[in-house]
């Protein structure tokens, strides 16, 4: 009995030895590609912010990589902004791909044709659609400004203005809306048609509809839309940066140094200012803090987001 | 009791982490087989374009058949991250070629190419091969880790119709009164014929091509610092500047800019006849002859301050740079092909064909093979001139240089400095902070 006691734990306990392993096993392909890809890069960034490295040199710094992110004035800049990008054109694109969505929804014919009209701008790689939209707007080489003045409409200078470059670059934003719209008029078709005819047979108008039905079914969708759509425009880089280039009209060459942020700063981002440093200025070990500082703020903005979500979510159910 | 997962992905960060600390040791550079020895060279270069390609290969066939045993594996259109990462990852290649003068003082300080003193020294090669300005951007503080690969200066282009029989100018009052006469405006003010724009956000006229040849400005001190508030020559610089761009009025002049094209198309408005006077580098030539073939010009040196009318002859000197990475697998035939590359002149000048460009030594200058535009003449001299200047290297590349055409750009060009001395103060502040980071 004493024998059979004793061995019955141990049993146990190499089975659930077993099972941990086998667990750690099916675990390991996601566990080796976190370490490799997730945990080393971070806590690299972490040890590399400490340091002044030059990708060849390692000099211990301490805190003066963070002391010196105080007070740089082109990342304040960029941190501006892109807060300003975040605020309105992260809002401005759910609305206005929902908007069209909910218009694509309603058209009975030609609608097919329509949705492939809207979603071709994001096709086109993002530098070209950039030259081509910045040469179309521009009053010196594109017919917009001279169109719309035609019907006494001053437009503004927007890619050489700084007060007009970062609505310019919304601008750009909106027209590539193809992938925000697809996805929301997606998730549009999938609200149950017999909730609508419910409800119409109750009275209720279209914005109840709206308001009661469609916003509640499609939330996880705009969550998504809007949750990617921040740490997108966290990391806004080519677009501004090729902007800025163009409308500037100078090459950046051996010999000739451009600012970054074109004009003026308007157009200087917070990723810009982080491959200024780390690959133009080789200062990895601030890149390195500014990389922290980004991640950081990503995932300030994606905890608030869900938060807001699940809390409107509850609202709802209840 | 096997731990569980959690403290699996602690180890395994905090060992990777470790890890991390060694990834900026490397072994020393390895000498390799003799230059005599039957090896492969890899030489990477920026170039893409096919004439440009060609251009280069047709230089380095001189070297192949004085060196039969070396193979030279020629590799296109490589930038400079590419080339640190190979040289970190300690599989460099054995000889590189850089746009960016710029990142000399990265290259050097850090120790990315080897210092090419000791090669100088053993084949006894003569600096003095190479004009003054061309010797300074090609080390940093002694530290002579690059040598020059063709050269690239600045001249002022005039519109001989627009000029109207009156000589190109000399010196900035006779730019300045030209300038104003030469212009066209329309009945609203709005510019149509410019005679010279002097605002930075035109084209090449950034500071760097005017405020060193013209102005004598340093940008650096004794000590590597910078010199803007200290250095009376960029308050001339800018007051002179500041003079002019309000007498076309600052919004007239950035509207007419904006109304242009792209530097590199033939909406240029010099190209276009627009602009009666422009400051430029000697591809314009280039452009001209294919793009703008009835427009008619001359070249001459940027003018100088009339103070300084002894300097006149010099211009801005920047060029293309060649070294040899640290921890190339055969340095020896890499200094033969470097040397041979930016000494013989057979190579330089056939390059220099092929592309347009300035041949970087002095000997190669006085070539009779070299087959350029007539105006192309007046590049060959600046090049030589001993008041061409350059911008100096520093462990943060051309910050300095982009901070100082920011604050005109952005400030200074629009009214928005009261106090120029606090504001160039300010400047210097700005750019001695951002040295001191990078270990300046």
């Amino acid at each position: 009995m004493a024998a059979t006691a004793t061995a019955r734990p141990v049993v146990a306990a190499r089975a659930r030895r077993r099972h941990r392993l086998r667990v750690l096993g099916f675990m390991s392909p996601w566990l080796i590609g976190f370490a490799l890809f997730f945990a080393y890069p971070l806590a690299a960034t972490v040890y590399f912010s400490f340091f002044r490295y030059n990708l060849f040199q390692l000099t211990p710094v301490g805190l003066t990589n963070y002391r010196f992110l105080l007070h740089d004035p082109y990342t304040w800049t960029a941190i501006k902004n892109t807060l300003w990008l975040v605020v309105v054109m992260v809002p401005l694109r759910v609305l206005f791909g929902l908007g069209l969505a909910q218009l694509l929804t309603t058209i009975k014919q030609g609608g097919n044709l329509l949705r492939s009209i809207f979603y071709l701008p994001y096709l086109i790689p993002p530098v070209a659609a950039t030259v081509a939209f910045v040469f179309v707007v521009n009053p010196g080489t594109g017919p917009v400004n001279d169109i719309v003045a035609k019907a006494g409409i001053d437009l503004p200078d927007w890619f050489n203005d700084p007060a007009w470059t970062k609505p310019g670059l919304t601008l750009l934003t909106l027209w590539a809306i193809g992938d925000v719209m697809i996805i929301l008029l997606a998730a549009l078709l999938d609200v149950p048609r017999t909730l609508y005819e419910a409800a119409a047979i109750d009275g209720a108008n279209a914005w109840q509809r709206f308001r009661t039905i469609t916003l509640p079914t499609i939330s996880p969708v705009l969550l998504f839309a809007a949750v990617t759509g921040v740490i997108e425009t966290l990391q806004y880089f080519t677009q501004a940066m090729v902007a800025a280039h163009v409308s500037q009209g100078n090459a950046d060459q051996a010999g000739t140094s451009v600012a970054p942020g074109y004009p003026g700063g308007a157009s200087l981002t917070f990723p810009q200012v982080l491959y200024d440093e780390g690959f133009r200025q080789f200062n990895m070990g601030y890149a390195c803090v500014l990389a922290l500082v980004l991640f950081a703020v990503a995932l300030v903005f994606t905890l608030i987001l869900l938060r807001q979500f699940h809390a409107f979510a509850d609202e709802e159910v209840s | 009791m096997s731990p569980p997962p959690w403290r699996l992905v602690t180890a395994l960060v905090i060992t990777a982490a470790a890890t991390a600390c060694t990834a900026g040791n490397q072994a020393p550079a390895n000498d390799g087989p003799k230059a005599d020895a039957p090896q492969t060279i890899e030489v990477w270069h920026g170039w893409s374009a096919d004439h440009e390609v060609k251009a280069f290969d047709d230089a380095v066939a001189g070297f192949r058949r004085l060196h039969p045993n070396i193979t030279v594996k020629l590799v296109k259109g490589q930038d400079d991250d590419k080339i640190l990462n190979a040289i970190r990852s300690g599989t460099p290649p054995d000889v590189v070629s850089s746009f960016s003068t710029n990142n000399v003082g990265q290259f050097c300080s850090s120790g990315a190419l080897q210092d090419l003193t000791p090669y100088l020294k053993k084949d006894k090669v003569d600096l003095n091969l190479f004009p003054k300005a061309v010797q300074e951007y090609t080390q940093y503080k002694g530290d002579r880790c690059t040598l020059p690969l063709l050269a690239d200066d600045y001249a002022l282009y005039s519109n001989t119709a627009l000029m109207k029989g009156d000589p190109p100018p000399k010196t900035l009052s006779e730019l300045t009164a030209l300038a104003k006469k030469l212009t066209v405006r329309s009945p609203d003010g709005t510019i149509k014929v410019a005679g010279f724009l002097p605002s930075v956000a035109y084209y090449e006229h950034v500071p760097e091509h005017i405020a060193g040849p013209s102005f004598g400005a340093t940008w650096l001190n004794a000590q590597g610092r910078a010199n803007f508030a200290t250095d009376p020559a960029f308050t001339r610089y800018l007051q002179w500047e500041k003079s002019l761009l309000d007498w076309y009025g600052h919004d007239n002049v950035t509207k007419f800019v904006h109304s242009m094209g792209q530097e590199f198309e033939s909406s240029n408005p010099f190209e276009k006849g627009k602009v009666a006077m422009a400051i430029d580098g000697e591809w314009r030539t280039k452009f001209l002859q294919d793009e703008a073939p009835t427009v008619r010009y001359v070249t001459t040196p940027t003018p100088v301050e009339d103070s300084r009318a002894s300097t006149y002859g010099g211009g801005f000197v920047t060029g293309t740079i060649i070294g040899i990475p640290r921890g190339a697998k055969h340095s020896q035939a890499a200094w033969e092909f470097v040397k041979y590359l930016t000494t013989d002149t057979n190579a330089l000048v056939t390059f220099a064909n092929g592309l347009g460009n300035v041949p970087s030594t002095i000997p190669a200058l006085a070539s009779p093979n070299l087959r350029l535009p007539a105006q192309f003449q007046t590049f060959l001299e600046v090049f030589k001139n001993p008041n061409s200047t350059t911008v100096p290297s520093t462990v943060n590349g051309g910050d300095y240089v982009v901070k100082f055409q920011e604050f005109v750009q952005d400030q200074w060009e629009p009214g928005k400095v009261p106090d120029l001395r606090q504001g160039l103060q300010n400047l210097d502040k700005k750019v001695n902070d951002a040295l001191r980071l990078a270990g300046g």
